[in-house]
């Protein structure tokens, strides 16, 4: 894949492990620069409409994206501005309000976030409790991506979907510091907030698909690089006299990184198609590839930091920092016990599945 | 990966239905829970009626009787097969494993001779790889053939041979050469099993049925013309069959995984837990959305292994991962439903109490095998280890 193969040397040109350190040492691990960078590839609009400046790929095309953008652990607001936002937007939004709040994240003039979890910690749209009365919004959300450099912020409220321009009157942004360093969150709250409606949380769903799918590609790319990484350490580091890769303690936990990486792969994959095809098995898929890239990610990297044995346990060594992403990946949008709930309401409660239709 | 239908693939798709639509017999079911030496007649009926139709072998070249379908065809097939609830074929080793061996290495007449039969099913083929002392590190088999007068005179045993009682003909690997290094003096040999000398034994397993046997040689003479490959090359060859055997054997497995996942979430919704439906377990729905969850991913991983056989013509080594996979997901899928069933899933098909016939019995004593047979996990392991992730050989 041609797409695949740029973002990797783009990714390795631009943001190399030295930036990653660099940025996440920063308040909101965001770069003008870099931004404007990946606005110049078309990242910043690769699946929106070209009406708004967006360049029109698919959704097959953005889960190869973040596949990259997790091997080399990007920091920053990709994710939240133009996957998550972004692909809200896309779906609840009307058409002038894409015109003014979508297309200039197309373009990487302006970057927002969604708002969603509170204290209940549900992803689940429904239980949101913060609502809007007479245009005002008054409540607390918690783990919000990005928020401190966000030029708007998405609400999840009882009562619909709604934008507050980040510096709006009444709102308080807090850091809420994190294990993931690259990906900084935040607690906000709202007094009273002017805030516009967008839509409706009906219609949330599709777009939560999409950035589920497309972090559960993420997750699979940070669970290559730490594989790589692994491996290389198995095949130079050596003990009785013997590259440690060559004892099958060690190797056969390699092979396990492989299968659960390639594992991940396939189920991000296919997520991404199904979405781009509206497959009847769509949402099916999105959960199989999150639920298993949520225990895959965490697996992987403690087997990769075993493997290293004192070194993996260093701030020196780049494998935390994806063991941190991982952990933080691994809860965002509903961890593996959320999603395979949500396989048995999909697949059991449905009542769609028999043994006459295997 | 785009898994859109081409125009071609639709069409293959709506003829296979068609065809399966008015062919696959109707009382599958009544033959599906008998002992597999009563249902081989059975099956072979149903291979031979494929092989009519021209739906046998459907990825081998079309000049061997196959239809040169792609891989996507392939997935096709497989994916009719189970929505057609098509019973399986008779010669599953013939037709995944040896008949792709004889079309990569096997000469002209060869071809011509073996592999319309192995389509239709006429001749029923097995495998002679293991011996008892030679079963993981298979290189290091002791079973030999001495070229005498234009044939080679075979002697000694393998072991684990799955239909050997029921085979006519067998891939077997012999050392030709005692003196050269263990890899470079080996030779892949087809032979016919009714050649005096090959004694069939039968071997029990730990389900209680015989699904597979002990074969003995004592100077059974093979036609040199039998052999496949070049004489002492038959490492490169038998590799070629197990890497056939772990690629994409799982293509049919699937099918099986499904539905025993269907059965089982259909008996979630009466099978009681807690006092309710097992399917209202919130501990369950876990464990059965998990499994889920693993047979779709297996089917996922499937099809990517096929895009890169379609690449390069055999599959690679990464096959290995489909081997690891399915093996010990379906030993925790049979986990799974021992759980779900509680103490009516120890029970046989002779109890008046078991469920489906005993199945789910059998199925979790025949799990262990899974990571056993076509190469333990451990060598499944070694392989992805040193082949594909390129580590030092361990051992």
């Amino acid at each position: 894949m041609l797409l695949k193969d740029n973002a990797r040397k783009f990714f390795a040109g631009e943001c190399p492990m030295g930036e990653v350190r660099r940025l996440m040492e920063t308040d909101t691990a965001y770069d003008a620069a870099l931004w404007s960078k990946m606005a110049e590839q078309g990242y910043t609009g690769i699946i929106f409409p070209e009406e708004y400046g967006g360049v029109g790929l698919g959704k097959v095309e953005l889960v190869l994206l973040m596949e990259e953008a997790g091997r080399a652990l990007l920091p920053g607001p990709f994710f939240s501005s133009v996957v998550l936002a972004g692909a809200v937007l896309d779906a609840v939004a009307s058409s002038g309000q894409k015109k003014k709040y979508l297309a200039p994240i197309c373009r990487g003039e302006a970057r927002s976030t969604v708002a969603m979890l509170e204290a209940s910690a549900s992803w689940n749209p429904a239980d949101a409790q913060v609502s809007v009365a007479g245009g005002k919004l008054t409540g607390e959300k918690l783990f919000v991506l990005d928020a401190a450099g966000a030029d708007s912020i998405i609400v999840v409220a009882h009562n619909g979907v709604f934008i507050a321009a980040a510096k709006a009157a009444g709102i308080t942004i807090k850091a809420m510091p994190g294990m993931d360093l690259t990906r900084k969150l935040y607690s906000v709250e709202f007094n009273n907030t002017s805030a516009e409606k967008l839509g409706e949380t009906t219609a949330l769903a599709k777009a939560l698909d999409i950035a589920t799918a497309t972090l559960a590609a993420e997750m699979a790319g940070g669970m290559q690089r730490t594989l790589d990484i692994t491996v290389e350490y198995a095949k130079t580091r050596k003990q009785f006299g013997k590259p440690i890769g060559m004892f099958q303690a060690v190797q056969h936990q390699c092979a396990d990184m492989y299968l659960e990486t390639e594992s991940s792969r396939s189920a991000a994959y296919y997520a991404g198609w199904a979405l781009e095809e509206n497959a009847p098995d769509a949402a099916i898929a999105v959960s199989v590839a999150k639920m298993y890239a949520s225990d895959a990610c965490r697996t992987v990297g403690n087997r990769g930091i075993q493997i290293h044995g004192g070194m993996g346990f260093t701030w020196e060594n780049d494998l935390h920092l994806y063991y941190r992403r991982a952990k933080a990946s691994e809860t965002m949008l509903g961890d593996a016990s959320f999603h395979r709930e949500r396989i048995a309401r999909l697949v059991i409660d449905a009542g769609a599945v028999s043994a006459k239709s295997a | 990966m785009d898994l859109n239908l081409t125009a071609e693939e639709l069409k293959f798709r709506d003829e296979l239905r068609a065809w399966l639509k008015g062919n696959v017999p109707k009382d599958w079911d009544n033959w599906r829970e008998e002992s597999l030496e009563a249902r081989f007649g059975y099956l072979k009926r149903w291979q031979r009626k494929l092989y009519e139709g021209g739906w046998a072998g459907i990825s081998w070249p079309k000049e061997y009787g196959g239809r040169g379908a792609s891989l996507m065809q392939q997935v096709i097939f497989w994916e009719e097969m189970a929505l057609a609830e098509a019973p399986p074929l008779a010669n599953v080793l013939g037709l995944g494993i040896i008949g792709p061996t004889i079309i990569a290495f096997g000469t002209e007449a060869q071809k011509k001779r073996y592999l319309s039969k192995i389509l239709s099913a006429e001749e029923i083929w097995c495998q002679g790889f293991s011996e008892p002392n030679a079963g993981s590190d298979l290189a290091s088999l002791q079973t030999e053939a001495r070229l005498e007068d234009g044939h080679y005179v075979m002697n000694g045993q393998k072991v684990w041979t799955s239909y050997g009682w029921a085979a006519d003909w067998c891939e077997v690997v012999v050392r030709t050469d005692p003196n050269a290094p263990q890899h470079k003096g080996l030779t892949v040999l087809l032979l016919d099993m009714k050649t005096p000398g090959v004694e069939v034994r039968p071997l029990r397993q730990m389900t209680g049925e015989t699904e597979f046997n002990e074969v003995f040689f004592r100077d059974v003479r093979v036609p040199a013309e039998n052999v496949v490959g070049q004489v002492n090359d038959g490492w490169k060859v038998a590799i070629g069959t197990l890497m056939h055997e772990r690629g994409t054997f799982g293509a049919g497995l699937q099918i099986i995984y499904k539905r025993n996942m269907n059965r089982l979430i259909e008996l979630s919704r009466t099978r009681k837990r807690n006092g309710r439906p097992a399917a209202q377990d919130p501990l369950m729905r876990q464990k059965l959305a998990q499994c889920y969850a693993e047979i779709e991913i297996m089917r996922l991983n499937q099809m990517r292994a096929f895009s890169r056989v379609s690449a390069t013509g055999v599959p690679g080594p990464e096959g290995s991962i489909q081997k690891l996979f399915w093996s010990e997901l379906n030993q925790r899928f049979q986990q799974v439903a021992q759980e779900l069933l509680g103490p009516f899933g120890q029970l046989e098909a002779a109890s008046p109490y078991t469920i489906d016939n005993g199945t789910w019995a059998y199925g979790y004593l025949r799990s262990r095998g899974n990571t056993i047979e076509a190469g333990t996990s451990e060598i499944q392991r070694n392989i992805i280890g040193h082949f594909v992730l390129g580590l030092p050989r361990s051992y």
